[in-house]
């Protein structure tokens, strides 16, 4: 009963956002079935379509895993921005750095020299918020904007293409080394093998959310940070951990941004938007849209990564505009968000059948004495 | 019947949840200038009989009279116009409000929307001096003690003319005095015709009080009574429905060495004060040192240092075997031998989110033998965590059940579990058996007396006197942060700890 209800929830949601874009569409005058078609078209038509839609979820699954940890452990991250911005240039650092290093050697080290970079961006609010109590949601939302203007400083300064140094000065790198690129999976489609590596990740979070004494103790902290402490666990230290784990895996979304992209190169136009596509915030979208779950995450994230791909064939067939799919990425949020409080209002009722917790007590009393009404609720998630 | 005509007559009530039946055909009575005692363990169904009493359930079957005519209780408000009135356990009072705000809050005016306050005022007054209250209907609540604010609930009650008055465990936030003070109210109130249902859990209070006592257990009516007839032991049995023991068993034990030692330890508090001020303390290997005292003097911050939770000033010193912790962080302490049971269960001592098995692996989920490969263990994990739940008599349908599902005494137990498994050398239990019923409280007595019997040190804090002398070895007394005296068990009287506690000795 739980599990269907748990389904239910943010299908619902989504079908709720989905009538409300019909109507959005209607209000345009155009027929929403032939705009639900469009969308389904542009993201799924053809092979090569489908594989935009993967890359697409790519940067959207990582930085929604991450994400995920720093909620798991009552940390509110939405400083996704700011770290797929570090991680982007690092790593793009690096390629330029060492650029005649072999593939095999390279791809790696952009990789982690990415996670690195948005695990620092990360780890700077993470710690503030443990050891000085800053309020973390102010603090990412800032450091988002401090990234995006040394993303400008460098990519018009330092960091510039030499050929744009004396052009029109676009604020670019240079093509990087192709020893960095993501090889491509499928030939003749941009399947690029960061769609794997991201999938993997969200394997590896669940693993070590629900497998290993590193999640059991962002989770202790997360739920009760008083009894955390109490039984030993460091606070502070996990809460750091928790925003570094989540930077890095955004800072990894960066890299794919730049090394899974066709020009290869980290471009801005000034804004945070123009280099990330909003995947940091549309990441924190299929996380929330994924239940906070890892596993969850992935479908949640080609569902995004489909709606945003879509929505360009959208605008090609039908003339309307691309940001009708902002604003059902919107609309879903709201929906799941409230429909979160719904469905804790259902289980109290499903549960106990009264208006407050007695009889769940009572029950339990009851079944100490005789035994028999075992009925053992089902945990709510992955537990031991 | 009696020449009595009853006030209140509930007749063969009976109440389903889904899966359990509440009430099972439960009479009850109470006559006027009577205290009528409902005695039960949690979940035995006090409160929801109570709950039908004031209109919040309806019964599925059986009936309600009040002053010999049958009536309907469909809501609270018609509880009250139908002069039945609830001292909930949880004060219902707006802190910001004065006591004749609070009062006058959903009372109708005849003044139109302004409110009377000064009539309102007046009768407050009068009541207040009438039953000896003595309480200023001008002050605001936020600036009374407890006790205060539960005189406010019972005047509530009587301002809408109550003639029968629930209180629900109206001890259990009170201090010896403040209860001493409450019973001369209840008794005055009674004298005047008021019928009262006391609900408690404290059996001597229950005796002191009381003219008839029922017990329910499983929701059934287990025992009627009354205090001439009976004593605490057959109330506990008829409570629980065995034996039980209500004073433990304790080996005489000859002390070892000092494996706890306190020195001129000094705590500041929330507020910066110095709320532990001075404190010497040594506890030795075998013996339990029970820590007494009204709430608020400083034990709660003691306890807290120990564990590592609370930085102790410059010059305390804290050790455990001889190893200083005064400047250990919780991790630190618990290496050096130390487990802590502490005082407010949901909020340090579990996870309320995670599973009976979590909560038992929260302060040793990094050891080795729960690991393999880097990964729980979970073979390793549910054979130790069916131990200790086997162990401790836990009672819960599964391991992967959230702990806040369980009752009060089950969750204490997962935590004993958890804590003493680790072979302690010294362990901290505040408030081991606070709401806990009495089944559980004599086995996590009896857990802490094994544990002395092993070896170990045991400093209990308590404010429940009863379980101080039952349990410890000596009597440290606690008062306005600094420890006043200390007591070998059999010197120790009531009396003497009653005054020590209040700083008169």
């Amino acid at each position: 009963m739980k599990r269907l209800l748990g389904a239910s929830v943010p299908l619902g949601a989504a079908l709720l956002a989905f009538v409300l874009g019909s109507i959005m569409i209607l209000a345009l005058g155009e027929n929403p079935i032939s705009g639900a078609s469009a969308i389904f078209e542009g993201a799924f038509g053809t092979g090569d379509r489908f594989a935009v839609t993967a890359v697409r979820a790519t940067p959207l699954l990582l930085v929604g895993i991450g994400i995920t940890i720093a909620f798991r452990a009552s940390v509110i991250n939405i400083g996704g921005e700011g770290q797929i911005i570090a991680g982007a240039l690092l790593s793009t650092i690096v390629a330029l750095l060492v650029p005649d290093t072999p593939r095999i050697i390279l791809i790696p080290l952009v990789m982690v020299a990415g996670m690195i970079g948005g695990g620092i961006w990360g780890a700077i609010p993470g710690a503030l918020k443990a050891y000085a109590s800053v309020n973390e949601i102010l603090s990412t939302v800032m450091l988002n904007i401090v990234a995006v203007q040394l993303m400008n400083f460098l990519l018009r300064g330092p960091m510039i293409d030499p050929i744009e140094k004396n052009g029109s000065r676009i604020p670019q790198t240079e093509r990087l080394s192709d020893n960095a690129a993501m090889p491509t999976l499928v030939d003749g489609t941009r399947l690029h093998l960061g769609v794997v590596i991201a999938a993997l990740a969200a394997v590896a979070v669940y693993i070590i959310l629900w497998r290993t004494p590193l999640g059991f103790r962002l989770r202790a902290v997360g739920h009760n940070p008083d009894a955390a402490r109490a039984a030993g666990i460091s606070v502070e230290r996990n809460i750091t951990l928790a925003m570094a784990m989540s930077g890095a895996l955004s800072g990894l979304a960066g890299v794919m941004l730049v090394f899974g992209s066709e020009s290869l190169r980290l471009v801005t136009d000034g804004g945070a938007a123009g280099f990330t596509g909003s995947a940091g915030f549309n990441g924190i979208v299929a996380a929330l849209f994924g239940g906070l779950h890892p596993l969850w995450t992935i479908p949640s994230s080609f569902l995004f990564g489909a709606l945003l791909t879509g929505a360009t064939q959208l605008q090609r067939a039908l003339q309307i505009p691309a940001a009708l799919a902002v604003a059902l990425n919107g609309l879903i949020v709201l929906f799941v968000v409230s429909s979160d409080r719904l469905r804790g209002w259902l289980d109290g009722r499903l549960n106990q059948g009264a208006f407050d917790n007695e009889t769940a007590e009572l029950r339990e009393s009851r079944n100490n004495s005789t035994d028999q009404q075992s009925e053992a609720a089902d945990p709510h998630n992955a537990t031991p | 019947m009696s020449e009595l005509m009853p006030l209140l007559e509930m007749r063969n009530i009976t109440k389903r949840f889904p899966g359990v039946l509440a009430n099972d055909n439960v009479s009850f009575d109470v006559l006027p200038g009577e205290v009528h005692t409902l005695l039960g363990e949690n979940g035995a169904g006090k409160s929801t009989l109570m709950k039908i009493l004031f209109g919040l359930y309806l019964p599925d079957e059986g009936e309600i009279l009040l002053r010999g005519a049958p009536t309907q209780i469909s809501s609270p408000i018609s509880a009250i116009e139908q002069r039945v009135g609830m001292v909930h356990q949880h004060f219902m009072l707006v802190p910001t409000l004065t006591v004749a705000e609070n009062v006058a809050l959903g009372l109708s005016s005849n003044r139109g929307i302004r409110t009377d306050l000064d009539t309102v005022s007046k009768r407050i007054m009068d009541i207040s001096e009438h039953y000896g209250l003595a309480v200023d209907p001008g002050v605001e609540i936020w600036k009374m003690s407890v006790g205060e604010r539960q005189r406010v609930e019972i005047i509530k009650a009587l301002y809408r003319d109550a003639e029968l008055l629930v209180l629900d465990e109206p001890t259990a936030v009170l201090t010896p005095q403040e209860v001493d003070d409450l019973f001369v109210i209840l008794r005055k109130m009674t004298s005047q015709g008021t019928g009262i249902v006391f609900i408690s859990h404290k059996l001597h209070e229950v005796l002191e009080l009381s003219d008839r006592i029922t017990v329910l257990r499983n929701g059934r009516v287990s025992g009627a009574t009354t205090p001439a007839e009976t004593n605490r032991q057959q109330l506990a049995e008829m409570m629980v429905g065995r034996e039980v023991k209500l004073a433990p068993d304790k080996p005489a034990l000859d002390r070892g060495k000092v494996r706890l030692q306190l020195n001129n330890v000094h705590v500041l508090g929330d507020r910066d004060t110095m709320a532990v001020n001075g404190v010497d303390l040594a506890v030795h290997a075998g013996e339990i040192v029970g820590i007494a005292g009204i709430s608020g003097n400083g034990q709660r911050e003691l306890a807290e240092t120990i564990a590592g939770l609370r930085p102790a000033e410059a010059g305390s010193s804290v050790s455990i075997d001889g190893v200083d912790i005064s400047r250990a962080n919780p991790a630190q302490t618990r290496r050096a031998g130390l487990s802590y049971v502490a005082e407010e269960r949901m909020k340090d001592g579990a996870v309320g989110e995670f599973d009976i098995s979590e909560n038992l692996l929260l302060i040793n989920h990094g050891e080795k033998r729960f690991i393999r490969g880097g990964l729980f263990n979970f073979d390793a994990i549910k054979q130790h965590c069916q131990r200790l739940v086997e162990n401790f008599n836990v009672k819960t349908p599964s391991l992967s059940t959230p702990i806040s599902s369980l009752s009060g005494g089950n969750i204490q137990k997962v935590i004993m579990a958890r804590e003493l498994d680790s072979d302690p050398k010294v362990v901290l239990a505040a408030q081991p058996t606070r709401g806990v019923d009495i089944g559980a409280a004599e086995y996590i007595h009896s857990q802490l007396i094994e544990q002395r019997t092993r070896g170990c040190a045991i400093l209990m804090i308590s404010e429940d006197l009863d379980e101080i002398l039952g349990l410890a070895d000596r009597i440290a007394v606690m008062f306005e942060g600094q420890v006043v005296t200390i007591i070998d068990r059999p010197e120790a009287t009531k009396e003497q700890l009653g005054l020590a506690m209040t700083g008169a000795l």
